[in-house]
């Protein structure tokens, strides 16, 4: 198992290093290039010299690459020119937001999807089964700012129950250590500060969560189909095994392996940034920045946070292939 | 296999291993004959087909079916602050915020947004094609190298590299069509990839092989055409994906900057202001993007089925 680790961590190399080209070329084939990004769009020709003349910007590109990568490895990606602050402190304020939704959106999604999908394969052929199919295609081809659109206009602007944006009530002036703002109310006993977050999160988690939520209806209901047919489960139910004990241990321990790697597929996904639910919700994570970064040419930030987002995206799916090893051991050998 | 994209290559690989694994004819009816009798059997497929069929049309006699000019502000002078006027002789699903008829425009809109569609996918499955024809003809390091490439495409989220290339070429209509394009890249090249490894070894290849077939006539007239009904699916459900994507850049301000120009996307973004007044502004393109992705994903999946010996009869 620990090989198996150490050879998927390697073969991240390769990968990191072409992402690493890809961005840097990105930034200087950018019209007036890296000056241009840190300095704004208005900056006077004589500026920009001082700047190329100051960063190394005249140097061949293959040494200007190398020091790119070793401010990178520090991640260090300079500042933001629209806050002046450190592109990774911007980072690392707006993730946890990010965080807590995607969390929020799968519970949402693994919560509801799997018992559907489960629902759905057992009575395979009747109307619950046909209406989760349908159900789960219109989830996959609703447009994502729609349906957050829809559900702020009616849950939070026209019947008012819930927050429509924002992370929380700025009026409660809750303490903020970790800005994962539930874990600061339960951490400094704010009990309302805490309720206040979860229920920000509602309305952008449903919107969020409804992709993944139909993909693993689709993924659920299909592998309980396909493991039902399989001879290990008409061999156990030959041997007189109570259908709960086949159901539960042979059909849905089984089935659950290729969601398992949907889930955190689609984890990794949410992750790297909802820009388009955020920006509906003014939610102020990590895809509201990205957002905004678009608006103002914000090039420093936008390099930064694509680059960070990449690791995570990638950070993430080695999780999922390293811990399909851990649920599947066919995997592992191959 | 490389740790960071093993799961969804694996996912491309097996789909393009199990279209691979037909068997050449069905009791000598060929392949597309009988993957065609068994679509027509299927009313999801049909059904799918006939959604895709009507908003091609719609998108093709756009101007003889518009019953307005979609950029006239004709009754522009009755909308006021929180009233948009809605259904009345003339026009039947009333006007935008700007007094322009919303049925003529989303006619026009299939135009914009189905030739979107259209383009990214057709480039971007082109260039997918291209690439994972010479991994797959060629092997070794040229195979390394394009798959590598092909794997750092993949581990960058669709959106996200959507976002990248469409603020360096900047914001117009073939940029955004490029930067979907290139989001659909990966999958095509590895899918042709599976597939042509899967094709090279069958028996008809090898034969040509040992006749003296040149490579590259063995490659391009024997092996390709048999690797490609998995592409042709998947041609068919990015279809569906470009054009969402298509509305989610337009909802990003990285569309058409002609912002006058129909396309739902951008209809979609811009009644977001108005959509307390006049819910139905956002919900009748919503409505044109949710039914065209529908068709190509119900035709995409009915092709699937058709051709995938699993579920032959």
């Amino acid at each position: 198992m620990l090989r198996f680790i150490v050879r998927r961590l390697l073969q991240l190399i390769p990968i990191l290093l072409g992402l690493s080209i890809l961005l840097f070329a990105w930034l200087r084939a950018l019209p007036g290039g890296p000056a241009v990004a840190a300095l704004g769009e208005r900056a006077t020709p004589a500026k920009i010299a001082a700047y190329n003349e100051a960063f190394g910007l005249n140097q061949p590109l293959w040494q200007q690459y190398l020091k790119f990568l070793g401010r990178a490895v520090r991640l260090n990606f300079g500042t933001s020119q629209t806050t002046g602050r450190p592109v990774t402190d911007e980072f690392l304020t707006r993730f946890p937001g990010t965080v807590e939704l995607t969390v929020f959106a799968m519970v949402f999604a693994i919560g509801v999807g799997i018992p559907l999908g489960y629902l759905a394969a057992r009575k395979h052929g009747t109307w619950i089964d046909s209406s989760s199919v349908i159900g789960s295609l219109l989830g996959v081809t609703i447009p994502v700012f729609f349906l957050a659109y829809l559900l702020r206009l009616i849950f939070a602007v026209q019947l008012g129950w819930l927050p429509g944006s924002g992370r929380q009530e700025v009026r409660l002036e809750a303490t903020h250590i970790t800005n994962f703002y539930v874990l600061d109310g339960l951490l400094t006993r704010e009990w309302d500060a805490s309720w206040d977050a979860l229920l920000h999160l509602v309305l952008p988690g449903i919107a969020l969560g409804t992709i993944p939520l139909a993909i693993i209806v689709r993924i659920t209901r299909a592998s309980v189909l396909d493991v039902a047919n399989e001879d290990y489960v008409r061999t156990a139910q030959a041997k007189g095994l109570a259908n709960n004990t086949v159901r539960r241990r042979h059909i849905l321990r089984n089935a659950l392996l290729p969601v398992s790697t949907t889930i955190g597929l689609q984890t990794g996904l949410l992750l790297s940034g909802a820009v388009l639910t955020e920006t509906v919700f003014a939610f102020g994570g990590v895809g509201s920045t990205l957002r905004q970064a678009i608006n103002t040419r914000d090039y420093a930030l936008l390099q930064g946070f694509i680059l960070i987002l990449a690791i995570v995206y990638v950070l993430v799916n080695l999780l999922v292939d390293i811990s399909y090893g851990l649920l599947d051991p066919r995997v592992r050998v191959k | 296999m490389t740790a960071t994209v093993g799961n969804r290559r694996e996912r491309i690989d097996a789909l393009a291993a199990r279209a691979g694994a037909l068997p050449e004819g069905d009791g000598g009816v060929s392949l597309v004959k009988s993957a065609y009798r068994r679509l027509r059997r299927n009313p999801v497929a049909i059904l799918g087909a006939l959604i895709v069929v009507v908003f091609l049309l719609v998108a093709l006699f756009a101007p003889w079916l518009a019953p307005k000019d979609p950029y006239a502000q004709s009754l522009l002078s009755e909308v006021r602050q929180g009233s948009i006027p809605g259904p009345r002789a003339g026009y039947p699903l009333g006007v935008d915020q700007l007094g322009r008829d919303l049925l003529s425009r989303l006619i026009y809109g299939a135009r914009q947004s189905l030739l979107i569609g259209v383009v990214a996918t057709v480039l971007g499955s082109f260039v997918g094609l291209v690439l994972g024809v010479l991994a797959g003809a060629f092997g070794g390091w040229v195979d390394t190298v394009i798959m590598r490439f092909v794997d750092i495409l993949l581990s960058v989220p669709g959106l996200l590299m959507a976002i990248s290339i469409s603020v360096l070429l900047g914001q117009n209509q073939v940029s955004l069509m490029i930067a979907i394009a290139v989001t659909q890249i990966p999958v095509f090249a590895r899918l042709l990839r599976g597939s042509m490894l899967v094709q090279r070894d069958r028996d008809y290849a090898v034969a040509a092989q040992a006749l003296g077939v040149k490579r590259r006539k063995i490659v391009l007239s024997h092996v390709l055409p048999n690797s490609l009904s998995p592409v042709i699916v998947q041609a068919t459900l990015s279809l569906a994906t470009a054009i969402i994507e298509a509305a989610a850049l337009s909802f990003l301000g990285l569309g058409d900057p002609d912002i006058s120009r129909p396309e739902w996307g951008a209809m979609l973004a811009s009644a977001q202001s108005v959509l307390s007044v006049r819910p139905q502004l956002a919900i009748y393109p919503a409505l044109c993007i949710i039914v065209v992705a529908l068709g190509f994903t119900l035709l995409g999946e009915s092709l699937r089925e058709a051709l995938d010996p699993k579920f032959r009869r």
